[in-house]
């Protein structure tokens, strides 16, 4: 299947919203799935997460009027519902703790992560996201696994531009504590 | 300062499985999921929305069975590798006994008539059949026999809801929609009915058969009859036949309209 370009997508989605959705969710789904399993360290919940997501996006499009889907910035606005499904999934773990990342500490190599083949640095860099506080680490996330700009990190998490870049930078500052020295 | 971590970042950006994405895009409403589920009569594909199952069909391959699909419905169907649980949970037992159960299906599109028709139809203990015009009796209409005929021949959820179970009146089994006509036939022989004995019955002109120990006459494939020693077993051509050797019909199976 052919991704559309995501600069038509909006216009697309406000033309035809059911003809236009699939292609949109296509486009924007390996970022939706890849920053919530760095979000959250678990395959199944960031299926969880993007399943949530569309539904979610997809209810709300159906409200919108067309000018307003028209000026959309699509991959902001998804993560603002996507990074909410990651933050309310944080707190219900830590409500319920013995369902919380044990999976993923107690396989220790990251059972969860290593079909993927991830590199040594690789599992321990996704372990020190999961240390870092949320805002941080949501930040880093979009910002540096999924290249979004700042201004649509700002937007996700409804946080002022200069608060996200402070995140950024405290939480890159405390990734760097968990590489060997020699590597920095 | 180019750095090792940004770049390392970047290396944790990964590739949602394609099944998931199906299943995302399946749950949002804009298009159905489907699962693939072995049968007697070849591979059935299985749609469903988040409402529950929408479709079930026979095909050559996934991209024929999309293909008819989306003509029919007017969306795409997508394979998606799991289904809503309550689907999940139901799917496999409704497809074995040719019943519903509580798997949830999905009618959108179908007219209040044709709804009647295939709850009604779901009503038919597998292995048995009954005549249209029993289910236009069933649902109150009893002039609709055609209009029976049309509904079922449009099943959207044929083998889950058993149309293969609605035959003539004159006991030949009649049209089936699920790929060759002769499928019908494998269903009811694949759940058990004799189909000799009882298209040697429909041969015969006989369209009830009775007990002469209950005097309770039934549809000749209704599980006490189909158990009814031989040397109690009588064979009726009629309704006014039965009546008259004073036999009444049997509650369970309804052979006739019975006077409330």
């Amino acid at each position: 299947m052919t991704k559309p370009d995501l600069a038509t997508i909006a216009g697309d989605l406000a033309t035809d919203l059911d003809r236009a959705f699939p292609g949109y969710v296509r486009a924007t789904a390996d970022g939706i799935f890849s920053g919530s399993l760095r979000m959250l360290g678990d395959r199944g919940d960031a299926e969880d997460i993007m399943q949530e997501t569309y539904a979610r996006a997809y209810a709300a499009l159906q409200g919108y009027s067309t000018a307003r889907i028209k000026a959309l910035k699509v991959r902001g606005w998804t993560w603002t519902i996507a990074a909410n499904l990651c933050r309310n999934r944080l707190r219900s773990r830590a409500r319920k703790p013995q369902s919380s990342l044990e999976g993923f500490d107690v396989a220790g190599t990251g059972a969860d992560i290593e079909e993927q083949a991830l590199s040594q640095i690789e599992v321990t860099l996704q372990k020190a996201l999961l240390d870092l506080p949320f805002p941080q680490r949501a930040a880093v996330v979009m910002r540096h696994v999924l290249d979004l700009t700042y201004e649509d990190v700002s937007v996700a998490l409804d946080r002022p531009i200069g608060t996200v870049k402070a995140d950024i930078h405290r939480g890159l500052a405390r990734l760097r504590l968990a590489y060997p020295e020699e590597a920095i | 300062m180019t750095d090792r971590l940004i770049a390392d970042l970047e290396r944790l950006s990964t590739i949602a499985p394609e099944l998931a994405v199906n299943a995302a895009i399946a749950a949002s409403g804009a298009a159905d999921g489907y699962v693939t589920r072995p049968s007697p009569v070849g591979t059935l594909y299985v749609a469903f929305t988040g409402r529950g199952v929408s479709a079930v069909e026979l095909a050559d391959s996934p991209q024929d069975f999309e293909e008819t699909f989306a003509n029919l419905h007017g969306r795409p169907a997508l394979p998606v590798a799991h289904m809503p649980r309550q689907i999940e949970r139901h799917l496999d037992n409704a497809i074995a006994t040719g019943k519903p159960g509580r798997l949830p299906l999905d009618f959108g599109g179908l007219t209040a008539f044709q709804q009647a028709v295939l709850e009604k139809t779901a009503e038919i203990p597998t292995g048995e059949v009954r005549p249209y015009g029993w289910i236009a009796k069933e649902i109150g209409k009893p002039g609709a026999v055609r209009a029976v005929g049309s509904a079922l021949a449009k099943n959207p959820i044929p083998v889950v809801v058993p149309c293969h179970r609605v035959v003539r009146s004159d006991g030949k089994l009649g049209n089936y929609s699920l790929g060759d006509p002769s499928n019908k036939r494998v269903l009811l022989e694949a759940e058990g009915l004799d189909l000799n004995t009882y298209e040697s019955l429909a041969d015969r002109g006989i369209r009830f058969t009775g007990s002469d120990t209950t005097k309770i006459f039934c549809n000749p494939s209704c599980g006490p009859a189909v158990r009814t020693m031989a040397e109690h077993r009588v064979e009726f051509r009629s309704e006014s036949d039965a009546r008259e050797h004073g036999y009444r019909p049997c509650k369970v199976c309804r052979p006739v309209t019975i006077a409330a």
